[in-house]
């Protein structure tokens, strides 16, 4: 178990190196820093001076292990555009973020987890075949396109959901802004965490099917029957639980994609997150943000991942007994 | 689950009359905990409905073992999954019906019947690596098994776990019983499926080649098991295998089936040392050591037919050296034959079709 833990530490940490790396030659690669701060009319004294401020007077080396160091401290210097610490911007935008991406995945994952038990034990049924066939529409459509037909249907057409924005928030604590205290910052979570769990709902949907189908087909399912066993306990408790287990890495690395994928979302909604931040300092070319943002969402992955590894774990008795690895 | 205390008991004591007219030979005397009415399952498809099991009837009496043969195909887990309504759609029964305890079941509505299977009807599958679900110790299992049969409790549903882990044989249980499947060997998973198919005690278990998939040092210890705590309990077993030594020692009656239908059925003794259908000779023949008398080992020409070819009249017909034109129109029922009972014209008690003899007098048989 502790071989196991230490093991898949040391991948998300060597993943996270890799990350670091690439954010760090952003630096380097992307346009010249002092040159878009500063415009072309600055001194040379000023430039140096700045230069030296930022630290790109120092070795490449060295730059890195600062970089690495800051990091791991959250730190990622200040940001080009606004002059505000990185850190300080993220974390104003994190919770409207992290608010849209945890109900958009309970979401995902719950309806998910539902309609794929559903229309696995009722595959027959002409509901489970309609609920099939629309899935193939929430995986081929855009996320932007199934945002923009949300908002024309229920903001503009009914009038009954805001089209943008993030509705009225509570301050809880230093640094939390919530949307889920107030009727409006309810009622403006619903369209955009439907555009952003509606791929994942398939997905995942599609996927407790077919695993479950399989699971079905099993001796052990046919022995449980003959046991006599009740319906329900062969398929709530024996079936699903067979099926969660290839489920689970899925659901996590979806998990993932969500934050990912929350930049389209919050664009397309206007919604004050991470993700508009990102496309901002993409515009502006202001790379600490934007190295900010991908360290962010690496860490985001790998602990995702780690957490799967460590359910997985639990769950399955086979890996236990094997004393790790998969 | 929650335990179910099955008022189905109530229900199987209160029997009705006797399911059909007349027990086989065999049966006498005792209702048969078992009887199968011709039976024919049947699997729609696209291209037209395959009879997989055409006409089956047979008896099982209380405590008996009935041995079930046939080449690969020939209905015999069909038959058992028929039983215990387990059959993968779109299968289903078309036709006939099946008694247990004298009470018609076939036709139960769906939560009637699954009380029955564990408590009335017990099944053993091939496979004791894949009939354990991997996520639970079989502790769980086992106790789950029982609370859904038995008024019990967690704790004394886990004691009489104990008790049946012993009884199978499973060494030191209060040491395994939290332990996973993929903790034990084959041969002791293979104990453990059997301590949960007995763990209601029902009065009748299907035993599917409960030993097909074993090594072959622990196969005869398991049937060994099934047979001993079978006759201990006064349980009834349709012991499917393809081993007709597994057969001549443990059943005390055997079906030979072949195409889906069942064509020969009597005391084992009879059917082995003196089978009647042509198709029963040809199997027996087939096998070494059974007829010691045997100087080569014959081999039925032809194979048996799909599904969707199964000749009119006798099935056996284009494989058997006494076909004639009537096997071919006609399909023979069982019939009286010396100590069995045989679908073949060879034995119609009216008008016996003539068996072909060869040069020299003797019955033709399926040499090579
Ligand atoms: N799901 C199914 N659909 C159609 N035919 C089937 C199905 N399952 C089994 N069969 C056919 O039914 C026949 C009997 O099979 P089975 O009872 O499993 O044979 P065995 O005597 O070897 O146990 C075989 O011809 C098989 O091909
Ligand atoms: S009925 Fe005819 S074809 Fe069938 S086994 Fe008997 S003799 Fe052979
Ligand atoms: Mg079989």
């Amino acid at each position: 178990m502790l071989a196991f833990l230490i093991q898949r530490v040391l991948q998300a940490i060597f993943v996270m190196f890799v990350v670091a790396l690439i954010s760090f030659s952003l630096f380097h690669y992307v346009g010249d820093p002092v040159m878009n701060m500063l415009g072309q009319e600055a001194t040379e004294a000023d430039r140096a001076a700045l230069r030296a401020q930022l630290g790109l007077d120092q070795p490449v080396v060295v730059q890195f292990w600062h970089f690495i160091v800051n990091a791991a401290q959250f730190e990622f210097g200040i940001s080009y555009r606004s002059a505000r610490p990185v850190t300080d911007l993220i974390l104003e935008r994190l919770p409207a973020t992290l608010e849209l991406a945890i109900v958009s995945a309970i979401f995902a994952v719950v309806m998910g987890i539902g309609l794929g038990i559903y229309t696995a034990l009722r595959r027959r049924s002409w509901l489970a075949n309609f609920i099939m066939t629309a899935s193939l529409i929430g995986v081929s459509l855009p996320t932007f396109l199934i945002g923009v037909l949300l908002i024309y249907i229920f903001a503009v057409e009914l009038g009954v959901l805001p089209a943008f924005g993030r509705g009225e928030t509570v301050r809880i604590g230093n640094w939390w802004s919530t949307g889920l205290l107030t009727a409006s910052g309810l009622r403006s979570l619903i369209l955009p965490a439907i555009t952003l769990g509606l791929f994942q709902l398939t997905l995942i949907m599609r996927l407790v099917r077919a695993e479950m189908l399989e699971v079905l087909s099993t001796d052990y399912i046919k022995f449980a029957r003959a046991r006599g066993l009740s319906k329900r306990v062969v398929n709530l408790r024996h079936a699903l639980k067979n099926t969660m287990i290839p489920v689970i890495t899925i659901i996590g690395l979806q998990l993932g994609t969500i934050i990912a994928f929350a930049i389209i979302t919050e664009t397309v909604f206007q919604w004050p997150g991470v993700g508009a931040l990102f496309i901002t300092a993409v515009r502006f070319v202001d790379v600490p943000v934007m190295a900010a943002y991908l360290m962010m969402i690496a860490l985001v992955f790998v602990v995702i991942n780690l957490v799967v590894d460590l359910l997985y774990y639990a769950v399955d008795p086979r890996l236990r007994a094997q004393g790790g690895g998969k | 689950m929650s335990s179910t205390p099955s008022s189905d008991n109530q229900r199987l004591d209160q029997r009705s009359a006797a399911p059909v007219a007349g027990h086989e030979p065999g049966t006498a005397g005792q209702e048969p905990v078992l009887s199968v009415r011709r039976l024919r399952v049947e699997f729609p498809t696209r291209h037209g409905t395959l009879v997989a099991l055409d006409d089956v009837s047979f008896d099982i009496a209380p405590g008996e073992v009935l041995g079930v043969v046939g080449e690969s195909g020939a209905g015999k887990s069909m038959t058992g999954n028929a039983v215990i309504r387990l059959l993968e759609p779109p299968g289903r029964i078309a036709e006939g019906e099946i008694h247990l305890s004298g009470k018609r079941i076939d036709n139960l509505p769906e939560d009637e019947f699954v009380p029955l299977r564990g408590r009335h009807i017990g099944m053993i599958f091939q496979d004791p690596l894949t009939s354990l679900n991997p996520l639970f110790s079989i502790g769980d299992q086992l106790v789950e098994t029982i609370r859904a049969h038995l008024p019990m409790n967690e704790r004394e549903a886990r004691e009489e776990a104990l008790k049946l882990l012993c009884e199978v044989g499973i060494p030191a249980p209060e040491s395994r019983l939290d332990s996973y499947p993929h903790q034990f060997s084959g041969g002791m998973r293979q104990r453990v499926v059997i301590a949960l198919a007995l763990a209601a005690r029902p009065e009748f278990i299907i035993a599917d080649e409960p030993t097909t998939a074993l090594d072959v040092s622990v196969q005869a210890q398991i049937l060994a098991l099934l047979k001993r705590l079978c006759a201990d309990h006064g349980t009834a077993v349709m012991l499917v295998t393809h081993d007709m030594g597994v057969i001549a020692e443990t059943a005390d009656r055997v079906a030979v089936m072949y195409a889906g239908r069942l064509i020969e059925i009597g005391p084992v003794d009879e059917v082995v040392r003196n089978p009647q259908h042509p198709y029963t000779k040809g199997l027996m023949a087939s096998i070494p050591g059974i007829t010691k008398k045997l100087e080569r080992l014959y081999q039925i020409e032809g194979s048996m037919p799909r599904l969707a070819a199964i000749p009119s009249g006798c099935a056996f017909n284009p494989r058997c050296p006494h076909a004639q034109k009537r096997c071919r129109d006609e399909r023979p029922d069982l019939m009286p034959a010396e100590g069995s009972r045989a679908a073949c014209w060879l034995h119609d008690p009216v008008d016996p079709l003539p068996p072909r003899q060869d040069v020299e007098g003797r019955e033709v048989s399926h040499v090579r």
